[in-house]
């Protein structure tokens, strides 16, 4: 059955950017708020139709092509909440520039295909998904128009044609073992298949999908593309589509038979990403490629859950959970980063507690809950991943998640520390260099930031509430 | 009410925080009454405290939180946690009324203390392991901020050290709570209902290695040997309010887990490894004292007693897994021995090091050698430092002896080996006697001349620290009665 109506969402986003970009060339320049307007009212809407739909017993359409049941509600619901949270800093960062009205299409494009990856309950809708997600992303960075968000765009590119390629590949692969593109046949008919070819497809596939979730081994594009792009396409880069590729891992996971050993390969990259992006974190010193390395090792954090997913029904719920208390969290940090744009530096940060103490405690709540320190959200997240991930034995996996946290700890105090440092006594203190000189911080991103931060702990103190979202209770 | 308790000094602090025209002297005084009027509802409580049933909590509460993981907002308390809720109230309105001189942004460092009692509280009247987390884990980062804000010294590096290494135990101790979660049937985070059915029970191998990450977070809290490196320099550096709160009730976070979390949760294991157990505590007991022998610096020296202290507990609790027929009576003993060491430790070293923060405050040191004959200008101070030393080695009619006494009772009478730690006591005697003949005794030399007698403030805040020992040291009966029960439950415990 074709059933559009279940598709409402996506069709407002798509719609709504169409519109936008249209829309925009028939706006004036100093008037484009107005088409920032319509972004708001169209991601409301969204986020309205997906909650109202999200109510319904689960069920999929277009011929089973596309899901719709709650883990694609969530993903709905969180990745327009994203984009709308990140709507802030663009009304700083962009208003009145000459690409205004495009950066918002291009936002709500970007969107539509991370909800499309999340819903894809078919190859082919997946392949899609990933293509509508991908090219705007390119265009995003690009539009920074500077030196090093050239070469983060050209390295976005030639990384998503890569694996985009990959990923093909093995829809391929598996479309020809099979017969079929549906999951739902899928899972009848792999089980009979060679062993070795599907596990090749699925290796293709899944890396594929890591370029989207930005995690090990194509998360090159990342750390350059959180740097050298706007505050803006950075934050969503590294926030929304990441939502949309790892529901789309999870389904992939219910699908696929354990012979072909896709629980070794989504834990191998989910320990590869968590550590590999831990280490490059270490020593980097501008806040925004500390923030971009960080987002690879939470890919790895998320994946966890994954690899449980046959087997505890705790798996689903911890990673729709995780996914949100990431969101929020990540976007308030990289909020902090956007609100002081001539704070390129770690060490530029140095007494921003007595000169902005919301700020300061913003960037204090959000750094401290990626790290995953209760009471913040992604402390729920991650106790309830590694508990999934021990419940469906293994044991070892939920180790190594504890281990890299205290590793990570100490990157993300290489940048809390300075904040909360006197400016006065650090510089007296045998340090020379003078203070950094004083910019007034922008006004939106800097709400957001604090909006974000307040946000991570009422879902971490709350989460009960989302939790029974998530299970569909 | 419990829960009042609890979050009264959080709303106090974010009230602290989002009035900034509040003034300096305002926030200090509302310090003080915030802490007083907690104490105030504490002592409420304890008077309307009836023994609960075995296994039981009196005061409880629960409030689903994440039905999901089965883990939900339960609090309350018994023998074991209600000595500690009061000692640690006592504490935080001794330090809210010595920090009354604070100078140093003293509207942040009310808030960031008062936000720290409410973290410790929870922690004592958790009754479910993800919010006994949640407060170890926000312990950490509070007295993070206390040492790297108000400390001296190399206090970043401290800070830093403290801060990794206890976020590493707590990490482990976390990795042990969701094995415990896996192993029970069905799921569960609930400390009441884990004990009950102690889930790993029939896997020692499992059982084991639970025990074991448990073990190292709670280890690494306490601090015993050989985690205890962090400890020396982040007491060095931390300002003397925050040495207090850290040695005074920080510490006890991690003996508190011993006998709330390891011993009713994994009783098997326990007993399995109980003769480690004892071996990390008698090495803790005569390592501690002999290093703190050592120690020029009086806060190191009364940081390392801590370890010394803190072994003997562990000790006690190591003895009360050797399960054997006939000695149930002693490891009783052993057991609240230990929590009154709990309560006497928290009360005595916060005052010492209250003292020891005089002395940096006036001086700007606090090496002994920069003193001598210190009782000449300073005869209060030293009237108060002689007591406070005297009840940490553990003279009679203080609250350290009635705690040690039973501790070697209970644990020579079912182990005779471990009377090895006695010699832990002789060192510890030696180094305060010495410290005392050091800094107070002879010709007034060095930072000595000009040394200003205590303040009202600083001697209302230790004294009433040191006369409180002396109350629990001539009349125990008050506090015994409220831990022996407990105490004897926690033993019938370990023996099923």
């Amino acid at each position: 059955m074709m059933r559009p109506a279940l598709l409402l969402p996506e069709m407002l986003l798509a719609a709504g950017a169409l519109a936008a970009l249209i829309g925009g060339s028939f706006v004036a320049r100093d008037r484009q708020w107005f088409i920032r307007a319509f972004t708001i009212a169209v991601l409301v809407a969204t986020i309205v139709a997906a909650a109202i739909q999200l109510r319904e017993p689960a069920t999929s359409a277009f011929d089973d092509s596309f899901a719709v049941d709650t883990a694609t509600g969530f993903a709905r619901i969180l990745a327009a909440t994203g984009t709308l949270l990140i709507l802030a800093i663009a009304a700083d960062e962009i208003s009145g520039s000459p690409r205004e009205s495009e950066t918002y299409a291009l936002l709500l494009f970007a969107t539509v295909g991370a909800v499309l990856l999340a819903g894809a309950n078919d190859l082919l809708v997946l392949a899609v998904g990933f293509l509508l997600a991908s090219i705007p992303l390119y265009a995003l960075i690009g539009l920074a128009a500077t030196a090093a968000g050239a070469e983060a765009a050209m390295k976005t590119y030639l990384m998503g044609a890569l694996f985009g390629i990959l990923l093909l590949l093995g829809v391929t692969i598996l479309s020809g073992l099979a017969g079929t593109t549906g999951y739902t046949e899928l899972a009848e008919r792999l089980p009979d298949a060679p062993r070795a070819v599907a596990t090749v497809a699925v290796v293709a596939l899944i890396a594929g999908l890591m370029f989207k979730a930005g995690g090990v081994p194509a998360h090159f594009w990342v750390p350059d593309a959180a740097q050298g792009a706007t505050a803006t396409a950075a934050t969503f880069l590294t926030t929304v589509p990441k939502i949309g590729a790892l529901v789309a891992v999870y389904r992939l996971a219910t699908v696929l038979p354990t012979s072909t050993s896709w629980p070794i390969v989504v834990a191998a990259i989910a320990v590869a990403s968590m550590t590999l992006g831990n280490l490059a974190a270490y020593w980097q010193s501008d806040p925004r490629r500390l923030l971009g390395w960080s987002t690879v090792s939470q890919v790895g954090f998320a994946l966890v859950p994954v690899v449980a997913v046959d087997r505890s029904n705790l798996a689903l719920p911890s990673l729709l959970v995780y996914l949100a208390g990431y969101t929020v969290t990540n976007i308030a940090a990289f909020a902090v980063s956007a609100a002081l744009p001539q704070h390129r530096d770690l060490t530029d940060y140095r007494g921003l507690a007595a000169r902005r103490g919301g700020l300061a405690a913003a960037l204090l709540v959000a750094l401290l809950g990626l790290v995953g320190t209760p009471p913040t959200a992604v402390f729920v997240g991650k106790l309830t991943t590694a508990a999934a991930a021990w419940d469906g034995g293994y044991a070892w996996l939920a180790v190594v998640v504890f281990v890299n946290t205290v590793i990570s700890l100490f990157y993300y105090l290489r940048w809390i520390v300075p904040a909360y440092r006197d400016a006065a006594l650090a510089s007296s203190g045998g340090d020379h260099s003078a203070p950094p000189p004083e910019h007034p911080a922008r006004r939106w991103s800097a709400r957001l930031a604090v909006t974000g931060a307040a946000l991570s702990l009422v879902v971490g103190v709350a989460a009960g509430l989302l939790w029974n979202v998530a299970a569909g209770i | 009410m419990l829960s009042v308790i609890v979050f009264l000094p959080l709303v106090a602090a974010a009230a602290l925080v989002a009035l900034p025209r509040l003034g300096d002297r305002l926030a200090r005084w509302a310090w003080v009454a915030v802490a007083a009027v907690d104490l105030a509802l504490i002592v409420i409580l304890w008077a309307r405290y009836d023994t609960p049933p075995a296994g039981g909590l009196a005061f409880a509460q629960q409030v689903d939180w994440i039905p999901g993981v089965n883990s939900s907002y339960h609090i309350g308390v018994d023998g074991l946690s209600l000595p500690l809720v009061a000692m640690t109230a006592v504490i935080f309105l001794a330090c809210a009324v010595y920090a009354l001189r604070e100078r140093h942004r003293p509207r942040g460092h009310a808030a960031l203390f008062l936000f720290l009692q409410t973290v410790s509280l929870g922690l004592f009247v958790a009754a479910d392991l993800i919010l006994f987390f949640v407060f170890f884990d926000l312990s950490i980062v509070g007295m993070y901020f206390v040492i790297a804000g108000w400390g001296h010294g190399n206090r970043a590096h401290s800070a830093l050290k403290f801060f990794l290494y206890t976020f590493l135990g707590s990490l482990a101790l976390l990795v042990g709570f969701i094995g415990l979660y896996v192993a029970a049937e069905p799921h569960t985070f609930d400390m009441p209902t884990l004990a009950a059915a102690t889930p790993l029970a029939a896997r020692p191998l499992a059982g084991g290695l639970v025990l074991a990450a448990i073990l190292l977070g709670l280890a690494v809290k306490t601090p015993t040997v050989p985690f205890h490196t962090w400890l020396p320099p982040a007491h060095t550096d931390a300002p003397a309010v925050g040495s207090a709160v850290l040695a005074g009730v920080l510490l006890k976070m991690g003996t508190y887990g011993f006998v709330r979390i390891a011993m009713p949760m994994l009783p098997q294991a326990w007993r399995a490894w109980a003769w480690v157990i004892i071996a990390v505590g008698v090495v803790s007991v005569i390592y501690g004292a002999l290093v703190a022998l050592a120690q020029t610096n009086l806060k190191r020296m009364v940081a390392y007693t801590s370890v010394n202290h803190m072994g003997y507990i562990v000790l006690a609790v190591g003895v009360a897994g050797l399960v054997a027929g006939d000695t149930m009576q002693a490891r009783t003993v052993a057991v609240t021995g230990a929590v009154t060491q709990m309560v006497s430790h928290g009360l005595i070293t916060a005052a010492l090091f209250l003292l020891a923060g005089v002395l940096r405050e006036r001086a700007g040191t606090d090496d002994m050698h920069d003193y001598g004959g210190l009782a000449a200008p300073a005869p209060v101070f030293a009237t108060l430092f002689a007591v406070g030393a005297f009840a940490a080695l553990g003279l009679p009619a203080f609250s350290g002896f009635i705690a040690e006494f039973q501790i070697f009772t209970g644990s020579i009478a079912a182990a005779p080996a471990t009377a090895v730690a006695v010699l832990g006591i002789l060192i510890t005697a030696a180094l305060f006697l010495r410290a005392l003949q050091r800094v107070f005794t002879g010709e007034t030399r060095g930072k000595s001349i000009g040394f200003t007698d205590l303040r009202a403030g600083e001697r209302w805040s230790i004294g009433a620290l040191l006369l409180l020992s002396l109350v629990i040291g001539v009349l125990p009966r008050p506090l015994l009665q409220v831990i022996e029960p407990a105490a004897r439950t926690v033993v019938g415990l370990l023996g099923r």
